[in-house]
């Protein structure tokens, strides 16, 4: 079964094309490209790019992953808007995971923090222990995440490392298209039915109700 | 006529999810999903709110116009979207979920400009476009005055509020008199049973000076300053306010000074038709207004009915469907979402 995985919770924007079968997955294609203020444009064409890579046509695709942040919003909207329109219009599930979890699977063995950018000097963050989720996801200044773990990955633990004092894992800066189908596979399997892509806002918006009103006359 | 284009229109420039469908200039559906209520208690809307419910409604509201019109994604001959001007975030849903479905459903994708579908969707109730015509467009984001030469090819701005936007006024004023968001409709309401005439509010960039340097622009800040100034003046004096002759004063000044310039526009570039659209143009007393002193002029008025002035997906589809019908070329997969897109474009480039 083919699965289409996107992920636009950090500066990266990642396509990705996988094969689940009976007994596990196997990646095909996968781009990604870094720019943070770019995602509405680049997505498309880079989903494009790759079902092009694999010459395969969208309504080839059985099931599509999108990683649910958390992460910046207007970008990670991106993402889930676009994939939920592409599962809308083949009338093929989309399943949402949570974007640290690829980067937590992706990291292996051993107890290990997962850190991404979450802007205004603070980082989204969840830890793991053997590629499964043990705290979070939460948000905090990288000051006050205190959790136990060896070593770190994703460009927030990057970004912070002085202060967070963990060996660091350069390579894996932002979550995989692959670890994402990896994370939904018993999911695409069992044909399960879709989510609805909400994103792990863990914030408020910003807006203040309106105070009483100020004088017009001296 | 089954051979005219089906085309999807996207919208979500502000607090409105709107998906329509229209074949040639005949409407099939025009599915609506709004966030206003989440923005009241905060008087206006609220970018990140909006953002947030457009990513929720789109899918449903999609959902619900292709069920209303009785067709599928895969019927659809081209899709369009608002891709500016309008808040940022919010458009970027709206242009995301048009890719994704474009992308899906293997259609060409046009991204269009929001003022230009406010013209546009005049098509859907009085046919065809007459050009030249003057576009008045008021809400509570633009107050404009374009000349219309050839829609498909931009149009040109004569005239733009340099401070509030018409129904921001609308929305300041109904505030300070306690009548809750949005202000346009409750104004509406409540003027009716005052005089407009009981009270002269001043009618912005009119004096002959203003003439000179603003003659088409609009400004509606220090209308609104003044009717904050006397209603709390009276409140100081202990005096009740007399809150239907406010309303119905304020609307006056406001719907006097559009329905002039506009007018003045229509004369000074020999144009026969005025076509007005937006939010604003849903004001009762605007109609009226620009209807009679319109016929005087021998020019003639067209407003779509409220429903279509005000955003939707439905004048979305109708500007796609006038590009398609005119073989103008559709936007790339990487068309940006533009915040503060020019009037000059009506369309993203392919
Ligand atoms: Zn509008």
């Amino acid at each position: 079964m083919l699965v289409l995985a996107l992920d636009t919770s950090t500066p990266a924007v990642t396509a990705a094309l996988g094969e689940v079968t009976d007994s596990g997955m196997k990646g095909i294609a996968e781009r990604r490209t870094v720019d943070p203020r770019a995602h509405g444009e680049r997505l498309a064409p880079q989903i494009q790019l790759v079902l092009d890579d694999a010459g395969v046509r969208p309504r080839e695709l059985a099931a599509i992953v999108a990683g649910v942040g958390p992460g910046p919003f207007t970008g990670l909207r991106v993402g889930l808007a676009t994939a939920a329109a592409m599962g809308q219009a083949l009338g093929i599930p989309a399943y949402g995971i949570c974007s640290l979890d690829a980067l937590g699977r992706a990291a292996g063995p051993g107890r290990v923090l997962v850190a991404t950018d979450a802007r205004r000097r603070e980082v989204y963050f969840a830890t793991y222990a053997d590629g499964v989720r043990l705290t979070g996801p939460d948000v905090a200044k990288p000051a006050d995440v205190l959790v136990a773990a060896d070593r770190a990955v994703g460009e927030g633990a990057l970004k912070y490392s002085e202060i967070f004092g963990l060996p660091i894992d350069d390579r894996l800066l932002h979550p995989s298209g692959e670890a994402l189908i990896a994370l939904a596979a018993d999911q695409v399997r069992s044909r399960a039915p879709g989510d609805p892509l909400t994103p792990l806002y863990l914030r408020r918006p910003d807006a203040v109700e309106p105070t009483a009103r100020k004088a017009a006359l001296p | 006529m089954p051979d005219e284009p089906l085309v999807l229109g996207i919208e979500t420039s502000c607090d409105e999810t709107g998906v329509g469908i229209v074949r040639g200039h005949t409407l099939l559906a025009d599915a609506l999903a709004s966030s206003v209520d989440q923005h009241a208690r905060f008087g206006g809307v609220v970018p990140e709110v909006a953002s947030r419910a457009h990513l929720e409604a789109m899918v449903p509201t999609m959902q619900r116009a292709l069920d209303d019109a009785g067709v599928t994604l895969a019927d659809i001959d081209a899709i369009a979207v608002t891709a500016g001007p309008g808040l940022a975030g919010a458009l970027l849903v709206g242009v995301a979920a048009a890719k994704g479905y474009a992308l899906a459903a293997d259609k060409p994708i046009y991204g269009v400009n929001h003022l230009a579908a406010h013209v546009a969707v005049d098509t859907l109730e009085h046919g065809p476009l007459p050009e030249p015509a003057i576009a008045m467009l008021v809400s509570g984001g633009h107050s404009s005055l374009l000349l219309v030469d050839d829609l498909t090819a931009g149009v040109t701005p004569l005239g733009a509020t340099i401070d509030d936007a018409a129904g921001e006024a609308f929305d300041k004023v109904a505030r300070l008199l306690g009548m809750g968001f949005p202000g346009g409709p409750v104004i509406d309401r409540t003027a009716r049973d005052g005089n407009p005439a009981a009270i002269a509010f001043p009618r912005g960039l009119t004096s002959p000076k203003d003439q000179l340097k603003h003659r088409f622009d609009f400004s509606f800040s220090g209308l609104k300053t003044a009717v904050a100034r006397w209603v709390e003046a009276r409140e100081r004096n202990g005096e009740p306010v007399p809150v239907a002759d406010v309303a119905a004063s304020f609307q006056d000044a406001v719907c006097d000074v559009l329905t002039s310039k506009a007018l003045d526009a229509c004369r000074e570039h020999g144009v026969e038709t005025l076509i007005i659209g937006g939010g604003v143009a849903a004001n009762s007393r605007l109609r009226v207004l620009a209807e009679e002193r319109a016929a005087k002029l021998g020019i003639r008025v067209r407003v779509p009915r409220p429903g279509l002035c005000t955003d939707n997906g439905a004048m979305v589809a109708a500007l796609g469907s006038h590009l398609v019908a005119a073989g103008i070329a559709p936007s790339r997969l990487d068309l940006p979402a533009d915040s503060a897109m020019s009037l000059t474009s009506v369309t993203v480039a392919g």
